[in-house]
C-alpha cells in the first residue's frame, strides 16, 4: 500500500529539566489508516500527543500536518486545521447538556463571535444544521436518549463515547485518541473498537495511544512503539509485536504493567 | 422598635442607587465568574476606573459625555492590562493580580502624589463631578415615597438610571449566554483544555468576558459617583468586590437574573440588620460601631446558611451542582 502521509514529525524533542521525555527522530502517520502508538507507561506517548496537538511546546523539532507546519502553532489552531484530539482523562463538559457538548464542537458558527452572537438571525440556520448533525452522531454512538442530560451524569464509558462523537463534530481530518479504552468496561471496549474501525471505513485517519498490545493487534494498520521517549519500532502489528526490541522494552514488562493496572482499578473503581 | 420604619428603610436601601450600582457590577462578575469561571477578585478596580475616569475628565473641564467615554475606555484598558499576563495562566493568577491591582489603584489615587500628578484630588477625591447629568433630571424637585421609603428628586433620578442600566446589562448577558458565544464561555468554565481541543481561542474569549464584565463594573462605579456627586477614594476598598461576589452567590452564580435579585436582598439584609440591631440593643451593651460590625457577622451567617441549604443560590440550578464531576 503506497500510502499518502498526513503527518510527518522530525527531530521532536521535549526536555523536562534533566529528563528527556520525548526524543523522536522521525515518525509518519499514513492518511486514512489506523495507527496505534504503543509503549509502556512513561514512554512519552501522551507527551508526544500533547506536543503534536499544540498542548505542549517542544524543546526542538518540526512537524507538518496535511500541508501545515505546526511547530509553535497554538492548540486551537491545530484543531481548526483538522487534527482533533481527545484526552486520557475524559473532559466531558459536566454542566452542559450532551447536545451542547456536541454543538460546541461544530466549526464555522458565526454566533460564536461576540457581536454576531447578539443577532440570532445570523446564526440560527447554522445552529439548526449543527443540531441535526449532532443528533445523527449521538444516534450512531448510542447516546441519543441522553441528549438533554447534563454530561456530568454520564457513566465513564458513555463519556468516552461522547468525547469521540464530539471530536467528530469538529470535522477532523485526523482523530487523535488518547487511551480511548482506559477505564472502560470490556463490553464497551468492543463497541469502541467497532466505532474506530467504522471511522477508517469513512476515510478518517486515526492515531490512538494504547498500552495494551492485544487491543492494538486487531484493528491497527500501523503500530508505532515508543520506549523511554524514543520510537523503537514501526510497522505492521505483527512486525512490531515480534520485534525483539519491543519485546524487551515493552512486552517484558507486561506482567508488571497488568499487575499495576489491576491494583489501580481495584482502588479507583 | 418601629417595625414599619425599619422595613421601609431597608426597602429604600434594597432598591436604592447603591443596590443598582452593585447589581450592575455583579452582572459583570456573573459573566466573568458564573459563566466563564474567571476569578476577578478586583472588580472594585473597575468601579474605581469608571468613577475616576468620569471624575478626572469632568474636573479637568471635559464634558460629562467625554467622561463616560474615558471611564469605559479605562475599564477596557485595565482589563487588557490585567488579562494579557494572567489569562494564559491558571485561574488563581488572575485572582492574585486583580486583588492586588485594586489595592494599588486605590492607594495611588488616594495619595497626595496622585492628587498632584494625576488630578485625582488625593485623599479628598474629586468633587462635583455630575456635570450635565444633574441638569438632565426630568423629575421635578421634591421628595417622593412614604415613611422612610423616600427619595429626593436627584437620588430618584440616579436610581432610575441605575436600575435601567442594570436591566440593560442583564438583558445583554441573557442574550449573550444563550448564544453560541455563551456556550463557548461555559465550556471554558468547565474545562478550557477541552474548549481548546475543539478549536476555540480560549484566551480571546476570556479577554472578552473580562473586559465586558469590567465595563459593567465601571458603570457601577459611575452610578455610585453620580449618587455621591463626588469620587471618594476610601469607598473603593476590597470589601466592595466581596460584597459584589456575595450578591452574585446569593442570587445564584451562572443565573441571568441572580445578580439583580441578589443585590436587592443583600442590601435589604444589610440595612435591616443594622436598623433592627440599632433599635433593640441598648448603647451601653454594644456601641453603634460594634453593631455596624455585627451586622456583617449576621450577613456572613446568612450566606453560610444559604450555602448549606441552597448552595446553588436563590435562582441557580440545582442540577448544575449535581452534574459536577
Amino acid at each position: 500500500m503506497a500510502d499518502d502521509v498526513i503527518l510527518v514529525a522530525d527531530g521532536v524533542q521535549r526536555v523536562f529539566g534533566g529528563l528527556t521525555a520525548v526524543d523522536v527522530d522521525h515518525v509518519e502517520v499514513p492518511r486514512g489508516r489506523i495507527t496505534a502508538l504503543i509503549g509502556p507507561n512513561g514512554a512519552g506517548k501522551t507527551t508526544l500527543f500533547n506536543l503534536l496537538t499544540g498542548f505542549d511546546k517542544p524543546t526542538e523539532g518540526s512537524w507538518s500536518f496535511d500541508g501545515h507546519q505546526l511547530a509553535g502553532v497554538p492548540a486551537h489552531k491545530v484543531a481548526r486545521y483538522g487534527m482533533v484530539r481527545t484526552f486520557q482523562l475524559t473532559k466531558a463538559l459536566s454542566k452542559m447538556s450532551v447536545l451542547d457538548n456536541m454543538r460546541l464542537a461544530a466549526p464555522d458558527q458565526s454566533g460564536e463571535r461576540i457581536l454576531t452572537s447578539l443577532v440570532p438571525g445570523t446564526w440560527r440556520a447554522r445552529e439548526r444544521a449543527v443540531t441535526e448533525e449532532a443528533e445523527a452522531l449521538l444516534e450512531r454512538f448510542n447516546l441519543a436518549h441522553m441528549r438533554d442530560d447534563y454530561a456530568g451524569t454520564l457513566s465513564g464509558g458513555q463519556r468516552k463515547l461522547l468525547e469521540m462523537a464530539r471530536a467528530l463534530m469538529a470535522k477532523p481530518k485526523m482523530l487523535m485518541l488518547d487511551e480511548p479504552m482506559a477505564g472502560v468496561n470490556p463490553a464497551l471496549v468492543q463497541s469502541l473498537l467497532e466505532h474506530i474501525k467504522q471511522l477508517r471505513t469513512d476515510g478518517m485517519t486515526v492515531l490512538f495511544v494504547e498500552h495494551d498490545m492485544d487491543v492494538v493487534m486487531g484493528i491497527s494498520d500501523q503500530v508505532v512503539c515508543m520506549a523511554e521517549g524514543q520510537v523503537i519500532s514501526v510497522g505492521t502489528p505483527h512486525h512490531v509485536g515480534s520485534d525483539p526490541k519491543v519485546i524487551e522494552a515493552y512486552l517484558g514488562l507486561r506482567r508488571a504493567v497488568e499487575f499495576e493496572e489491576g491494583y489501580v482499578e481495584g482502588h479507583g473503581g | 422598635m418601629d417595625v414599619v420604619e425599619t422595613l421601609t428603610e431597608s426597602m429604600r436601601q434594597a432598591v436604592g442607587p447603591q443596590a443598582a450600582a452593585f447589581a450592575i457590577a455583579a452582572v459583570g462578575i456573573n459573566l466573568q465568574f458564573g459563566y466563564t469561571g474567571l476569578l476577578n477578585f478586583g472588580q472594585v478596580a473597575f468601579l474605581l476606573a469608571g468613577a475616576y475616569g468620569l471624575g478626572i475628565t469632568v474636573d479637568a473641564g471635559g464634558s460629562f459625555w467625554l467622561g463616560l467615554v474615558v471611564a469605559i475606555t479605562s475599564a477596557v484598558l485595565l482589563a487588557f492590562l490585567l488579562g494579557v499576563p494572567t489569562l494564559r495562566l491558571r485561574a488563581d493568577y488572575l485572582a492574585i493580580v486583580t486583588v492586588a491591582t485594586g489595592e494599588i489603584l486605590r492607594l495611588v489615587v488616594g495619595s497626595a502624589w496622585g492628587g498632584d500628578n494625576l488630578g485625582t484630588g488625593g485623599p479628598q477625591g474629586v468633587k462635583e463631578v455630575t456635570g450635565v447629568f444633574r441638569d438632565l433630571n426630568p423629575i421635578p424637585d421634591g421628595s417622593y415615597g412614604f415613611s422612610s421609603f423616600r427619595f429626593e428628586s436627584q437620588t430618584l433620578w440616579v436610581t432610575l438610571v441605575g436600575w435601567t442600566l442594570a436591566l440593560a446589562a442583564t438583558l445583554l448577558v441573557r442574550q449573550l449566554v444563550r448564544s453560541p458565544w455563551g456556550r463557548v464561555l461555559r465550556s471554558i468554565r468547565e474545562d478550557e483544555d477541552a474548549a481548546r481541543s475543539l478549536g476555540k481561542n480560549v484566551f480571546a474569549y476570556k479577554m472578552q468576558s473580562l473586559a465586558l464584565g469590567g465595563v459593567m463594573g465601571a458603570i457601577g462605579g459611575i452610578i455610585i459617583t453620580l449618587n455621591f456627586t463626588s469620587v471618594i477614594p476610601d469607598y473603593f476598598i476590597p470589601t466592595v468586590t466581596f460584597f459584589a461576589y456575595a450578591v452574585v452567590i446569593l442570587g445564584g452564580a451562572g443565573s441571568v437574573w441572580g445578580p439583580l435579585v441578589g443585590s436587592v436582598i443583600f442590601w435589604f439584609v444589610i440595612q435591616f440588620s443594622e436598623s433592627s440591631l440599632d433599635a433593640t440593643v441598648p448603647e451601653d451593651i454594644l456601641s453603634s460601631q460594634d453593631l455596624a460590625a455585627l451586622r456583617f457577622v449576621l450577613v456572613g451567617v446568612l450566606l453560610m446558611a444559604l450555602m448549606v441549604f441552597r448552595p446553588q443560590g436563590l435562582l441557580g440550578k440545582k442540577e448544575e451542582l449535581l452534574a459536577d464531576g
